[in-house]
């Protein structure tokens, strides 16, 4: 699969099935703003097993999304991010469809001029992303395929945020 | 009023279709529910009371109480597992 080069415009929540490059997400986040001196990032890939001692491993992981609730419930999250953290910018790029262990899932870069705001706020991002995106994946192993359950701990680490959103 | 209910991931599945257009008496979100329910089929079992599932009007997440509106947009979806 292309990586394909990002456009000036290129908006701050993307959900797109191809790869993203993280150094060019970046790159582009930091030319937003001469402000910023810290950029924190996660990147979640996939993981070939998931429930811990699970029988076999993941061949391939699918996700389904709401297009346009998932795109405007993240902007959402970066706004709320904005009004209790310092930061300057953020973007998060997920990717949906069919994918294969080690491959990236999700990025989250946030930007801030100090690196304690943007650690706190990339973690804040991800916390509430986990928990009210509307995504699901689906894995297949040699066994078949099922969907994968929400966890509890999840929630409670959305709620360490003082945000009591209760999915699974 | 006609209402568009959008069903994502194992619901979608369970119901076979990813969508449908009603008419319905239905007050809230929570009435919507019972009524699909109440149809029978698969429905009847994939939205049950007794299954934990996530609903949203007009693309934000909502609770049982909400008001539906002519013309809205309803999801039902199962606890969300992205990121």
């Amino acid at each position: 699969m292309v990586v394909r080069p990002l456009s000036d415009a290129s908006p701050r929540v993307r959900v797109q099935h191809g790869l993203f490059d993280v150094a060019q997400e970046v790159a582009a986040l930091q030319a937003q703003d001469p402000r910023i001196g810290a950029i924190c990032t996660f990147l979640g890939t996939v993981r070939d097993r998931n429930a811990p001692g699970a029988v076999g491993s993941v061949q391939t992981l699918e996700l389904e999304h709401y297009p346009g609730m998932t795109e405007k419930s993240i902007e959402a999250m970066i706004d709320e991010a904005h009004r209790r953290f310092d930061i300057v910018g953020a973007r998060v790029v997920h990717r949906i469809g069919v994918m294969h262990p080690t491959e990236p899932v999700v990025l989250v870069a946030v930007a801030s001029a100090h690196r304690g705001q943007s650690f706190q706020a990339c973690e804040f991002v991800m916390d509430y992303l986990k928990t009210q995106a509307p995504f699901w994946k689906k894995e297949q192993t040699a066994q078949g395929s099922q969907w994968v359950d929400a966890r509890v701990s999840d929630d409670a680490a959305l709620a360490r945020w003082g945000i009591h959103k209760p999915n699974a | 009023m006609q209402v568009h209910i959008k069903y994502f991931a194992s619901i979608r599945e369970a119901l076979g279709q990813g969508g449908e257009t009603v008419d319905t008496e239905a007050r809230t979100l929570g009435q919507l529910r019972d009524v699909l329910v109440a149809r029978g089929g698969p429905g009847a079992q994939a939205l049950a009371r007794e299954r934990v599932l996530r609903m949203a009007l007009d693309q934000q997440l909502a609770e049982e109480d909400a008001l539906l509106r002519p013309g809205c947009e309803v999801a039902f979806f199962p606890p969300v597992t992205g990121g």
